[in-house]
């Protein structure tokens, strides 16, 4: 069911929610965590169904924030869904006026006790999450560097403003590829030299392989433009010959390897409600992608197309 | 070459642990098993990418196949019963390296056939000469089948160019024998020719994730360990209740029985989870230990006629659906001895749990499906309250669930609202579904996966079989030299014996 209130605090939402477990019989317990979104309007569709589908095995509490009008006079109001639609419990939060610039306000006192936090910016991400007064009552933060305008620089920014438990989507996006370049490097080869990452422009993701490449191997790594879709080819140079894995299509993935019979695997690119499960798996910081992200730092800046 | 791999960081729990270029051989690939557990099992890893480029699947049977024909009933299994959406992709890449060789197992030229077509996957596909045989057959196979990959060469690999051995691993499923005798045989015939590193013998409770967290409910936490010994707990009750009957089983049940298709291994290896020290680490060989060491503290009661109680089912309703009995099931002798529900009381003599009775029970036909592990704690040594407050205040109470809604309940007595001071029993819950992002895998993907990672801790070691079989052993002995099974009728909890046994001590099975 959906309950609308309109001109509403904190306290109100959770009488509201009481009453609405009580008429449903009970749905309170066993929700495993509290997602804030912070999005607007336009994005907040598409950000609720990612994190819905993303919670439908494992229900949890749903706050999305939603800034509007800042000129005006300071008002909450608050959409709340419950029962059929989700697992868990969804709440749209739409602050007006100076309220916008203390959401933290609204947001603490309806995170679920004894479970984690996790905060998602599914577009244009503070410049240092973990210092934006909603981004601090999480232990993880989400951005989504892929998701803007300049998706480099914004990378760039979120790379010099890091503190433990950022994760970006962009870095979520290469664990398929990680993954099988990780057990493509379990097979014996002979010494690394270089690695190159071809993707279509401007893809961060491919930026966060070649720095986790390099600082992995300890050599340079580098990102060249290709037509895509996303990534299309990983190649490193051994003293053995070229390993590479390409994939032109965004679906099968092609490894070959000096003197071996050229192997195909699934690789497909992965939607953001996986990309989004993924994330709200690990809840402690990633001690990798803070080194992959420190390595990126003095190559990202202009790099020639 | 270098040693380790650079972009394996223990810290990086994202990037799985993926299996190595490998084989995986399939004899039996006709029964249930393979089709309800196995093959979904293979495309489910696949699906989630924990599979190896190159990851070829070859079936062994005596059917008139060709590959294409294997690879239709792979897909209509996996289709079926799969875990993970079926996904086009993933499947064309699993197809196209699903082999088929028809034979028997008495014939060389078959296995010659098998020898040729994983040397050609190798080629083709770069499977490197890794190879896992899972013997999905009856034991009294296994004398055939591996003389055979003795005598076809397969069962020893030839070094690569590069100085790499590859690997050679056989799978075998539990009956792990019928006794100690037999069992002792098996190993014999498997480690002729397999290293005791190279057999993985799968007992599929072991890769349950409640399973798992046992040792870490009992390790990684301060509040459970101190009350975990005699000091504190009064009893404790293993159990693995059925709602199926046999089924078609017939031929492999009658003559086995539920204390050795259960007891022997699953509720056996519950308990050593359940009674065993803090090994000193969790690799495999310690662990190993400390199971072994609990295993050879079992005692078994000193009276087999009251320690233990066996059972039949006998036509009746179960779960709304009227069912024959035991010995009219086709394919069971009307005079057949085969229990169909076991109970023993077992005893474990160690500082801890010295006095601690551990009541095993397992049967089929009973009301319903169920497997948990169960302390119940002693009585507090004092209530301040009035005999009336605490009239439905029972034991306190640590039920490890392991399937269904894997889990944890800790049952405690509380105040019942009112101006009365009345002290009633209530739950503490944690299930699993409810707890974690993550799911849990499936048993045989976690087992599967780790036999061709070659990672060995859940799989029972030949020491741990044989010590089973010491402890049931004797109590096979006097039941077939003593009587038979009492009947109870389909539905209920189980033969008037194993209630009596219970009444004895003076205590109750927990309600199924």
């Amino acid at each position: 069911m959906t309950i609308d209130l309109t001109e509403t605090t904190t306290g109100a939402i959770e009488d509201a929610l009481r009453q609405a477990r009580l008429r449903l019989g009970g749905v309170a317990s066993g929700m495993v965590l509290t997602l804030v979104i912070v999005t607007d309007e336009g994005e907040q569709y598409d950000a609720v169904r990612a994190a819905s589908a993303a919670g439908r095995q494992h229900p949890c509490r749903i706050l999305v924030v939603i800034i509007r009008r800042p000129k005006e006079r300071s008002r909450l109001d608050a959409e709340i869904r419950v029962g059929e639609t989700s697992p868990g419990e969804t709440l749209l939060l739409r602050m007006y006026g100076p309220l916008g610039q203390h959401a933290d306000s609204v947001i603490a006192p309806l995170l679920l006790p004894d479970t984690p936090v996790v905060t998602w910016w599914p577009g244009a991400p503070p410049a240092v999450p973990a210092e934006d007064p909603i981004g601090a009552l999480a232990q993880r933060r989400i951005t989504d560097a892929a998701a803007t305008d300049a998706p480099r620089q914004v990378l760039t920014t979120l790379a010099a403003g890091y503190h433990p438990g950022d994760t970006d989507l962009s870095w979520t996006r290469s664990t398929p590829w990680r993954s099988l370049l990780a057990a493509t490097m379990d097979q014996p080869y002979g010494t690394v030299t270089g690695a190159t990452v071809r993707a279509e422009e401007a893809n961060p993701t491919a930026d966060l392989i070649a720095a986790w490449l390099a600082h992995g191997f300890g050599v340079p790594a580098a990102t060249e433009v290709s037509a895509g879709p996303g990534i299309t080819e990983v190649s490193f140079g051994t003293s053995d010959g070229e390993i590479a894995i390409t994939r032109p299509d965004g679906r099968v993935a092609h490894l070959r390897r000096p003197g071996q019979p050229e192997r195909r695997v699934a690789l497909h690119r992965r939607e953001t409600t996986e990309l989004l499960e993924e994330e709200l798996r690990r809840l402690d910081p990633d001690e990798v992608y803070a080194e992959a992200l420190a390595m990126l730092r003095p190559q990202l800046v202009p790099r020639p197309m | 070459m270098t040693a380790a791999n650079p972009l394996r960081d223990p810290r990086d729990r994202r990037i799985p642990q993926v299996a190595g270029p490998c084989v995986l051989v399939l004899f039996g690939v006709t029964g249930d098993l393979s089709r309800k557990k196995l093959m979904p099992a293979v495309y489910d890893l696949a699906n989630r990418g924990l599979l190896p480029p190159g990851f070829s699947l070859v079936g062994f049977a005596r059917r008139d196949w060709e590959d294409e024909d294997f690879a239709q009933v792979t897909h209509d299994a996996v289709k079926e019963h799969a875990r993970t959406p079926f996904n086009d992709t993933v499947w064309q890449q699993l197809s196209e390296g699903i082999r088929f060789v028809p034979g028997e197992f008495a014939d060389d030229a078959a296995f010659d056939r098998l020898a040729q077509t994983v040397a050609e996957l190798d080629t083709e596909r770069g499977t490197g000469g890794n190879y896992a045989f899972y013997l999905s057959v009856p034991p009294r196979f296994f004398p055939d089948v591996v003389a055979q990959l003795k005598r076809s060469g397969l069962s020893s690999p030839q070094p690569a160019p590069d100085g790499r051995r590859p690997w050679r691993r056989v799978v075998v499923e539990k009956p792990f024998g019928h006794d100690l005798a037999s069992a002792r045989e098996l190993n014999e015939i498997v480690n002729s020719v397999f290293g005791s590193d190279s057999v993985f013998r799968i007992d599929h409770y072991l890769g349950k994730e409640t399973v798992q967290n046992i040792l870490a409910l009992r390790f990684a936490n301060t509040m459970y360990e101190p009350i975990w010994n005699r000091s504190y707990v009064d009893h404790v009750q293993i159990t693995m209740a059925e709602d199926i009957g046999i089924g078609g089983r017939a031929g492999y049940y009658d003559g086995i029985g539920a204390a050795r298709d259960v007891i022997q291994n699953h509720l056996l290896q519950l308990l050593a989870l359940t009674a065993m020290e803090e090994p000193v680490s969790f690799d495999a060989a310690s662990l190993r230990a400390e199971k072994e060491k609990v295993l050879s503290a079992i005692r078994i009661p000193e009276d087999l006629a009251t320690g233990t109680a066996r059972g039949q089912y006998a036509a009746g309703w179960q779960g709304g659906v009227e069912v024959p009995g035991f010995l009219e099931e086709e394919g069971i002798a009307p005079d057949s001895h085969t229990e169909t529900y076991a109970a023993v009381r077992l005893g474990v003599d160690t500082r801890r749990w010295a006095g601690v009775p551990f009541y095993l029970r397992t049967g089929k036909r009973l009301p319903r499906r169920m497997t948990e592990i169960a302390l119940m704690f002693q009585r507090a040594p004092h209530l301040p309250f009035a005999a009336t407050d605490t009239q439905e205040l029972g034991q306190n109470a640590l039920v490890i669930r392991v399937q269904p809604d894997e889990g944890v309940t800790v049952r405690f007595g509380s105040k019942v609202p009112g101006s009365a001071m009345e002290v009633r029993d209530v739950n503490m819950d944690f299930a699993y579904g409810e707890s974690f992002t993550e799911n849990s895998p499936e048993a045989y993907e976690r087992l599967l996966l780790d036999v061709l990672i070659g990672d060995p801790p859940l799989f029972p070691r030949h020491t741990e079989v044989e010590l089973s079989w010491e402890v049931l052993d004797p109590v096979e002995v006097f039941w077939r030299e003593h009587g038979k099974p009492e009947q109870y009728p389909s539905g209920s909890a189980g033969p008037p014996g194993a209630q009596a046994l219970m009444a004895r001590d003076g205590r109750s099975w927990r309600r199924l």
